[in-house]
């Protein structure tokens, strides 16, 4: 039966993985990304990429069950051989996110400007809330 | 017999209840040694693509990153020594700080002046307590490290890589932490995470799987600058995740021990808390036959 899937037209072979754990795999007609370069969907056969992601929304088209959207924080994704990796170091489900928390970390994120990572932690609270608002 | 029965006694208890703590400890590391083997299995993933990602950028551009060029003439190393915050492990600690030492003797020894970074409060009190110099320490996570700690370690070393002057440019980095072999073997280890050894044996393509020639965005250099400094956080983040299972299968074992301890103790002390308590009766009938046997001498002599 895996040798009949892998060989349906047009699937990708996906893995969203964080640094403690597998967020999501599976099998998906397409995935789009925001790279430092701009969105970027990725089909079945795309050319081997490696590329740089900016904190923001991975959505991914599942072929079982329902789309996948997850907020990432930079990290990046990788394109070969049909198989996309999708790799950050805090990746969360769309269904995962705490939205009161994001947005709780981005009003604290706005309000104390002083600290170096405020505009980090403002961009991770921002792409978290706008996965949370796309998947509902 | 030097005590009383008495005294005997509440030294079987004190046993008694150590017996109890221990045994708990030792069961409390069994569970949570399942625990971290299954955090590290699940960070597997993590590492091996960035591995792979790393080596395809290695392999199609000609790599001259900061982070893996060789300085020519090394004079300043930093080592990063990953211990536990508590005790009651064995010798886990102590054979960490141990081989931290045979490293940084084989440094000096090399011409190279040493930064110490620590990891759990047991190194912390160790460098404390010989008032020797300590640039960083991160405390309070050993049992469950997240990547957030192995983040924060990682920024503070590359940038005393990167750093070109100052007291806190290092030319190389070290870590010394416990290898998790299986339950019964830990051993530490020091390796050199600084400058990259990029192809590394580890997660070399075979033959026939060829690496795809690969697109960068934005370009090669970026994409390096991005994956490298990830790469040295992951591995740190595996050291401590090693290190994690280490300290529990070195409590596990040393509470094990403890507990058969107590046990042969109790033992031994219930043995010797009967013969003195067979001493003190034997004493008694002896009082007791000795009287019976002066008052009959005497009544005999007064008839």
């Amino acid at each position: 039966m895996a040798q009949s899937t892998t060989e349906r037209g047009d699937q990708l072979q996906v893995e969203l993985v964080a640094a403690d754990r597998t967020v999501w795999s599976g099998q998906a007609t397409m995935v789009i990304a925001r790279t430092t370069e701009g969105d970027v969907g990725v089909l079945r056969n795309h050319a081997p990429l490696l590329s740089l992601l900016v904190p923001g929304v991975v959505e991914i088209s599942a072929v079982d069950g329902e789309d996948q959207v997850a907020a990432v924080d930079g990290g990046f994704l990788s394109v070969a051989n049909n198989r996309v990796s999708i790799l950050s170091e805090h990746a969360v489900l769309s269904h995962e996110i705490d939205v009161e928390q994001a947005r709780a970390d981005l009003e604290s994120a706005e309000g104390d400007s002083e600290s170096e990572d405020a505009e980090e932690r403002v961009k991770r609270a921002e792409a978290r809330i706008r996965a949370a608002e796309k998947a509902s | 017999m030097a005590l009383s029965v008495r005294e005997y006694r509440a030294r079987i208890k004190s046993t008694e209840s150590m017996k109890k703590i221990t045994r708990a400890m030792e069961l409390i590391a069994a569970s949570r040694i399942i625990k971290a083997q299954n955090r590290a299995q699940a960070a597997a993933p993590y590492a091996r693509e960035l591995t792979r990602a790393v080596s395809a950028v290695a392999t199609y551009s000609n790599v001259d990153h900061p982070l893996t060029r060789e300085p020519e003439d090394p004079k300043r190393a930093a080592v990063l020594i990953v211990t536990s915050d508590r005790g009651l492990a064995g010798a886990y600690s102590s054979s960490v700080l141990k081989e931290a030492e045979r490293l940084a003797e084989k440094l000096r020894g090399e011409g190279k002046e040493i930064s110490t970074y620590l990891c759990g409060r047991k190194a912390e009190a160790y460098y404390r307590f010989r008032a020797r110099p300590v640039v960083q320490s991160w405390t309070g996570f050993s049992d469950q490290p997240s990547y957030d700690v192995a983040r924060d370690i990682g920024k503070s070393l590359i940038e005393a890589f990167l750093a070109e002057e100052g007291n806190e440019a290092v030319d190389e980095v070290h870590v010394v932490y416990t290898r998790f072999r299986s339950m019964l073997v830990q051993e530490p280890t020091a390796v050199r995470l600084l400058p990259l050894e990029v192809v590394e044996g580890e997660e070399k393509p075979s033959s026939d799987e060829v690496l795809p020639l690969y697109e960068f965005e934005p370009s090669a250099e970026h994409v390096l600058d991005g994956l490298l400094p990830q790469y040295v956080q992951s591995r740190i983040f595996f050291a401590l995740l090693q290190a994690a299972a280490s300290e529990l299968a070195a409590r596990q074992k040393a509470m094990k021990s403890a507990t058969d301890n107590a046990d042969e103790l109790i033992k031994k002390y219930t043995r010797i808390a009967n013969q003195a308590r067979q001493a003190g009766i034997t004493q008694e009938i002896s009082e007791i036959v000795g009287g019976v046997n002066a008052l009959a001498d005497a009544q005999a002599g007064s008839e």
